[in-house]
């Protein structure tokens, strides 16, 4: 712990997270080609594109789900390297919401709160569970506390991951694609409690194919496409006038319906 | 039964028919309903009548319950029951020295009441290993004595059912760790670990139990520096530890293989290390997953200990083995097996039933695994 420097001071000029171009192969298969990215505290980043593009691929880099091969990653200063213990503070500090929600089956919503404050940040079970309690409250489901993830509906479950990450008190949180696996009357619900973060001014990094939620609460948009950032821009002009010939074609199709 | 003076399509369906009428109707329905349904009746009461009824004379109402011999029970030709009372004692607790004998008895009843405590829904993981603990150190006193009184009895003279569920839940014990690390190891990132584990699994596999109990028991002292020497009881419980935690490797891989990446994803992304992420969200659901096919080892297991006797020492079926070669008692075979079949069969069907359970309630109260 004390050989790993510890967040510099707040500035609203901060790089929280910076990709310096990095490179991803799978075996052959080039997936992240030249990405350069830096995204500041406070910033909130929506990340879109066609469906194997590499967006999943490069916030999963973020906090090593995925490994680099070349280039730098720097998360609050920090370099990503293959060491544990620097991977190990660099997730304490990065929240990540997964499509497939992943709770742990086997812990009640409370457990599944509790469980990394408690052994992670060695805090103690009652203050743990306190916090848990407020978080439930903040994602309004405070009465499903001693119930288990299988009890619950899917829009249920995805604030509850939500609220088991913020149990961290990460610096920036990650979603990877949170409303996809969802049924359409549950993705409000979702989507909400996301807004409401956003606006408390977490950092954020979405990748979501959800359009009126990046309008509303991103302050850029990143279009990806064939493992490349093709376009970055705020989100007024990316979707009145989006430059790339790919963005147009892909902001056609989603937006058609 | 029917009221005649309703119309007919009513009177059918008008009130219960009485219990006999109703019996009958079930038997036609599902015993005679067809000519191979009858036929397979009318074996099936002919079978019962052959098999079961002699075996009920045999066993209770021709049996002998107390004699000398033998000879007196061929006399009333049922089953010699009077054998246990000549040998029963023997059977249970083999040659620990006669007037000590209430302490292995002591032991049984420590050794039911520490399963039956575990068995409890609710038992806290943490009370579990005080009691299991000072359970294993109250056996150990109560076994070896040489205190308050008690006279020490050397591991050569512990015998019988108290042996059998020493190297029973010793063995499992033992090999429970040893199963879980290797199957963990099996799966490791690090190439020496797994390949220590799958040599160590597919060594252990590849070899009978009777040879690795005559390798535990003759090769082991040979490695030993001169003047240090184990016990044969522990040389054989190493050897089923290290025999059943190979099988145990592969049944708790099995539940490892289940588990979905994500859920490692997860552990990983909140930030906890390997031994977190393994004890508090991967083993709890792989074990979960895995229990069936562990009870199933466990109770091969149990029965497996009978091998032991092949080194020499005597566990319950070997002490009834002994109790046949009395030329009073020469004849007792059936009887002395059966008790031994039913001794067993008590565990086996416990521990069973307990899995059963244990899986129902798991599924029920919603904390075993899912797929996500």
């Amino acid at each position: 712990m004390a050989s790993i420097p510890s967040a510099a001071p707040q500035g609203a000029e901060q790089k929280m997270i910076e990709f310096r171009a990095v490179h991803k192969w799978y075996g052959d298969f080039h997936v992240l080609k030249d990405i350069n990215l830096v995204v500041r505290r406070g910033e909130r980043v929506v990340v879109c594109g066609p469906s194997g593009s590499g967006k999943s691929t490069m916030i999963r880099c973020i906090n090593r789900l995925e490994e680099h091969q070349k280039g730098q990653i720097l998360v609050d200063g920090i370099e990503l390297t293959p060491d544990a213990k620097h991977v190990e503070a660099i997730r304490r500090e990065v929240g990540m919401v997964f499509q497939q929600f992943n709770l742990f089956p086997h812990l009640t919503v409370l457990e599944n709160l509790t469980l990394a404050p408690v052994w992670v940040r060695k805090m103690p079970k009652k203050e743990a569970e306190e916090l848990a309690m407020q978080l439930l409250e903040r994602v309004k489901i405070p009465e499903q506390a001693k119930k288990y993830p299988g009890q619950l509906s899917g829009g249920q479950q995805q604030r509850v991951a939500i609220a088991r990450s913020l149990c961290m008190r990460p610096q920036v949180m990650l979603f990877d694609e949170p409303t996809s696996a969802l049924d359409p009357e549950m993705i409000k619900e979702v989507l909400d409690v996301m807004v409401e973060l956003a606006n408390e001014g977490m950092t954020m990094i979405c990748v979501t194919h959800e359009m009126g939620f990046a309008r509303t609460v991103a302050d850029s948009m990143i279009f990806m496409d064939g493992g490349q950032i093709v376009e970055t821009a705020p989100p007024k002009e990316f979707f009145a006038n989006p430059k790339s010939e790919r963005t147009k074609l892909f902001l056609s199709q989603i937006l058609s319906h | 039964m029917t009221d005649l003076a309703q119309s007919p399509t009513q009177s059918l369906e008008n009130g219960p028919p009485g219990p006999a009428l109703r019996a009958w109707h079930w038997a036609r329905g599902h015993l005679f309903n067809g000519p191979v349904n009858t036929i397979l009746t009318l074996v099936i009461v002919y079978a019962f009548f052959r098999v079961v009824v002699p075996i009920v004379r045999w066993a209770l109402i021709d049996a002998t319950w107390s004699a000398d011999s033998d000879r007196a029970c061929q006399a009333a030709g049922g089953a010699c029951w009077a054998f246990l009372g000549s040998w029963g004692r023997f059977i249970i607790f083999g040659r620990f020295p006669y007037g000590e004998q209430w302490r292995p008895a002591l032991v049984l009843v420590l050794f039911v009441v520490m399963l039956a405590v575990s068995a409890r829904p609710g038992m806290r993981g943490r009370t579990l290993i005080a009691i299991w603990l000072g359970g294993i150190v109250a056996v150990a006193a109560l076994m070896w004595g040489g205190f308050l009184g008690m006279a020490y009895v050397e591991t050569e003279l512990w015998n019988g059912l108290p042996l059998t569920l020493i190297l029973a839940l010793g063995g499992v014990g033992f090999a429970f760790p040893i199963g879980v690390l290797a199957a963990l190891g099996r799966r490791s990132k690090l190439p020496a670990i797994r390949w220590l584990s799958v040599a160590y699994i597919e060594l252990i596999r590849g070899v009978p139990l009777i040879t690795l109990l005559f390798m535990a028991s003759l090769m082991v002292p040979l490695f030993l520096p001169t003047g240090i020497s184990i016990a044969k009881l522990w040389r054989a419980e190493i050897g089923f530890a290290l025999f059943f935690g190979a099988y145990l490797a592969e049944a708790v891989r099995g539940g490892l293989q289940a588990i979905a990446r994500g859920q490692y994803e997860a552990a990983d992304a909140l930030g906890l290390g390997y031994w977190q992420k393994t004890c508090l969200i991967i083993l709890p659901q792989a074990l979960t997953i895995s229990i069936p096919s562990i009870v199933n080892l466990f109770i091969g297991a149990f029965k497996d200990t009978t091998l032991i006797t092949i080194v020499g020492i005597f566990d319950v079926l070997q002490d009834a083995n002994t109790g046949l070669n009395d030329p009073a008692w020469r004849h007792a075979y059936v009887e002395a097996y059966a008790t031994i079949g039913m001794i067993f069969f008590a565990f086996c069907y416990f521990m069973s039933r307990y899995s059963q359970y244990l899986e129902r309630r798991l599924r029920r109260s919603g904390t075993g695994p899912r797929r996500q």
